[in-house]
């Protein structure tokens, strides 16, 4: 056991993984010398070397195009695409290409393979270089989407991610990398697909994901101390597969569903979970289901105004309690 | 091929498997059944979808599996099986049955001394269909107050007049504690307006007394009696019937039973008269055979009647389906088989649910007339009381005696106005008093 940093974990998750099975390769810019631009991936060029640990050219569409390339031949590649903005210059290989080979190949060809981004807001980026677009890749069939929220589950879900035959798309949370957690020593692998009730409770069901889950915690701990609502915390952990049994367990239990998501409104995978719900759970329901997102805009580089748009611990307390009328 | 544990709902998880109709080594034919499952819900047989020989078994009568555990295999004509052994046993131990919305376990905490790895909680299939909700319990607007989904099943599953409840939510809303607090009114205490606990054990200290828990049936009966007389206008109509006939009718009857193996093939009751001739006055009198449903009536084909059977501890009503299609004979036989298992608390809800009227007959403890509280959603109840021998005033101006009872009609004015009723009344007397006319 040791305490780890969730940027350090992604060094040690692809570390295990490389260990384990030599078909196991990285690419991508800045990654093997200087150690990726948010340092998660010191020491792997000196661990495995320049045939396994490669930097590339400046040009997503070569990491993506060369990744999915080793995969159909037999390696199992994981690619860094710095920000996560960028998949949208390489979005044909992501929405096109990778999910959809299997299937057009009738299981001839396979893409077992992950890119790994940095996702997400709060370091002052800018517009360009800070969305959440976890619900991109949400929405394209044969895509699996994951996003951790502490140094264990960086771990135990990129050798999920690694172990799983078809293509997962693995956002980390560039302004989590700081934070840190428990981590046990040896091999650990996840499932996909799984969330994780963080915190039980029993009047309100809020979910979140990556660098909202955090907030949600602190939230819930506020709602519990200062106003009396004991909230439960899911992490999705997994927006594909989605684990709705759990999600659909717990507003059976607490009867309140309440979403945080950092991505824009509109269309947010918080949308989705809420049809869901709708559909699935509508008579469990004791009153409207909630989203708590970051409005519809372009993400502001200055940074009382990009904290502002995010939302923030206060604003899941004040609208949870408002909400649940007390 | 591997012969999987089926799925048998969407929340199971598990099955049990509680009979093999096949043996190892037996030849299966597609749609041969293999095994029959249990579960909490249901049970049902499995038929084999491929044919070969039932080479082995894995899961034993009384064991259960997890769905899609391997719990059989079947090889093909060649005799070899298409997949290897399973390494690791597909039961888990025969533990009682989970209860059937288990919480999802919390997962252990990052910080836990062991890594626990999250056990998946679902199939994981993204593409799995979206499951709507089959029933409605009514609109989300009820009488210019709004009302959250849960509050509206909980009103509907309970019987909750939703009208009487005053929203605490959000802009008056009605919202499931305002419903729990209403059933927990109505299912405690039986009366919204009754004594409390404490301020009836108050009145009584000192005195000597036992405290008996309420069981399911009492707190129905309770609920649903008070629910009765405090929402369905009653009204009460009473007439003597003489009955002469019907007990000479009675008589022959029975006498001309067929005898097998030393037994009547029936023996008809008074009551069983009574149940015809309810049933068909009803059928002569259609606007009585009739429910109330919140903004409308319910207006029947045919005649289910309720009949009460007193239990040691409580009451139970089942019905009879059609009472007026069915001849005397058959009708006495249902009645003693529904009587005789609501004794035994054998009776399926389907059994004591709907019906139209009932019959309640004290007669037999010698009560002379009462009038019985309608059991909704019935729109009447017809209180029976003892046979008796009563002077009456004969046409040539003497006096005789002759067999009467007194019949009490409780009606529900919301469907069966005085007029209608004493209709009904009048008919059940016609019947009665001239029991040959229930045979034509």
């Amino acid at each position: 056991m040791a305490e780890l940093t969730y940027r350090d974990a992604v060094a040690r998750g692809i570390a295990q993984e490389m260990t384990r099975d030599p078909d196991v390769v990285f690419l991508g810019e800045d990654v093997a010398k200087a150690g990726g631009v948010f340092k998660a991936t010191v020491g792997l060029y000196e661990q495995f070397g320049p045939l396994r640990v490669r930097d590339t050219p400046i040009s997503e569409q070569a990491i993506l195009g060369a990744a999915m390339g080793a995969a159909m031949t037999g390696l199992k590649p994981i690619a860094e695409i710095m920000f996560s903005d960028f998949i949208a210059v390489c979005f044909d290989y992501i929405a096109n290409e990778f999910p959809k080979s299997r299937y057009m190949s009738n299981g001839q060809t396979k893409c077992p393979l992950v890119v790994r981004t940095g996702n997400g807001a709060g370091s002052r980026f800018g517009a360009q270089h800070s969305q959440s677009v976890e619900n991109w890749c949400m929405m394209i069939p044969g895509l699996k989407v994951v996003a951790p929220s502490s140094p264990v589950d960086v771990i135990g879900l990129l050798a999920a991610a690694v172990r799983d035959p078809d293509p997962v798309i693995f956002f980390e949370h560039k302004s989590l990398y700081a934070t840190k957690g428990e981590v046990p020593d040896g091999e650990i692998v996840d499932r996909l697909g799984t969330a994780k009730i963080l915190r039980p409770g029993k009047d309100a069901t809020i979910i979140a994901l990556a660098l909202m889950v955090p907030r949600a915690l602190e939230a819930a701990d506020i709602l519990h101390r200062e106003h009396g609502i004991d909230a439960e915390v899911v992490d999705v952990r997994s927006l594909v597969p989605l684990d709705t049994q759990t999600i659909l367990n717990s507003v059976g239990r607490t009867h309140r569903l309440f979403t945080v998501e950092e991505n824009p409104r509109l269309c947010g995978w918080g949308a989705e979970i809420v049809s869901i719900v709708a559909d699935e759970a509508f008579y469990d329901l004791d009153g409207p289901p909630v989203r708590i997102t970051t409005p519809h805009i372009p993400l502001p580089a200055n940074d009382f105004l990009e904290d502002m748009v995010l939302p923030t611990v206060n604003r899941i307390v004040e609208t949870v309690k408002r909400s649940l009328g007390s | 091929m591997d012969v999987l544990m089926p799925q048998l709902g969407e929340t199971v998880t598990e099955g049990k498997i509680s009979k093999w109709f096949k043996s190892a080594g037996d030849v299966i034919k597609p749609g041969d059944n293999l095994f029959e499952i249990e579960t909490d819900k249901v049970s049902m047989e499995v038929p084999a979808i491929s044919a070969g020989v039932l080479t082995e078994i894995r899961v034993a009568i009384g064991e259960i599996a997890l769905v899609g555990a391997v719990v059989a295999v079947i090889a093909d004509a060649g005799g070899a099986t298409a997949n290897a052994p399973a390494a690791a046993p597909a039961t888990v131990p025969a533990a009682p049955a989970p209860a059937k919305s288990a919480p999802a376990p919390v997962a252990a905490a990052p910080a836990a001394a062991t890594f626990q790895p999250t056990r998946p909680t679902t199939s994981m299939d993204p593409y799995r269909e979206v499951r709507t909700p089959e029933r409605n319990f009514g609109p989300a607007r009820q009488g210019g107050v709004s009302v959250t989904p849960l509050a509206r099943r909980l009103a509907g599953e309970n019987s909750i007049d939703l009208s009487r409840i005053k929203g605490s939510g959000p802009h008056g809303r009605i919202v499931a504690s305002d419903v729990e607090s209403a059933i927990g009114q109505s299912r405690g205490g039986a009366m919204a307006s009754g004594p409390s606990l404490s301020e009836v054990r108050s009145i009584y200290s000192g005195t000597d007394y036992t405290e008996i828990p309420l069981d399911g049936m009492r707190k129905t009966i309770a609920t649903r009696l008070t629910q009765s007389k405090q929402t369905v206008p009653h009204f009460y109509l009473t007439a003597d019937v003489a009955i002469d006939q019907l007990l000479t009718v009675r008589k022959e009857a029975n006498a001309a039973a067929p005898v097998k193996d030393g037994v009547p093939a029936y023996r008809i009751s008074v009551n069983d008269f009574i149940i015809k001739a309810l049933a068909l006055a009803l059928q002569r009198v259609p606007a009585a055979n009739a429910v109330w449903a919140e903004d409308r009536i319910l207006r029947f084909r045919h005649s289910d009647i309720g009949v009460a059977v007193a239990l040691e501890d409580g009451l139970l009503t089942p019905v009879i389906r059609h009472a007026d299609t069915k001849s005397l004979g058959a009708l006495s036989t249902e009645m003693r088989d529904l009587a005789s298992r609501a004794r035994d608390k054998k009776l399926k809800p389907a059994e004591y649910q709907g019906g139209v009227s009932a019959v309640s007959n004290l007669g037999m403890y010698g009560v002379r007339e009462f009038a019985a509280i309608i059991n909704p959603p019935q729109s009447t109840i017809l209180a029976v009381g003892e046979a008796r021998r009563a002077p009456v005033e004969a046409p040539d101006g003497t006096v005789k005696f002759q067999s009467q009872m007194s019949l009490t009609l409780s009606c529900d004015h919301r469907v069966v106005d005085g007029a209608v009723g004493a209709e009904v009344l009048k008919a059940i007397k016609g019947y009665l008093e001239n029991p040959v006319t229930m045979l034509v």
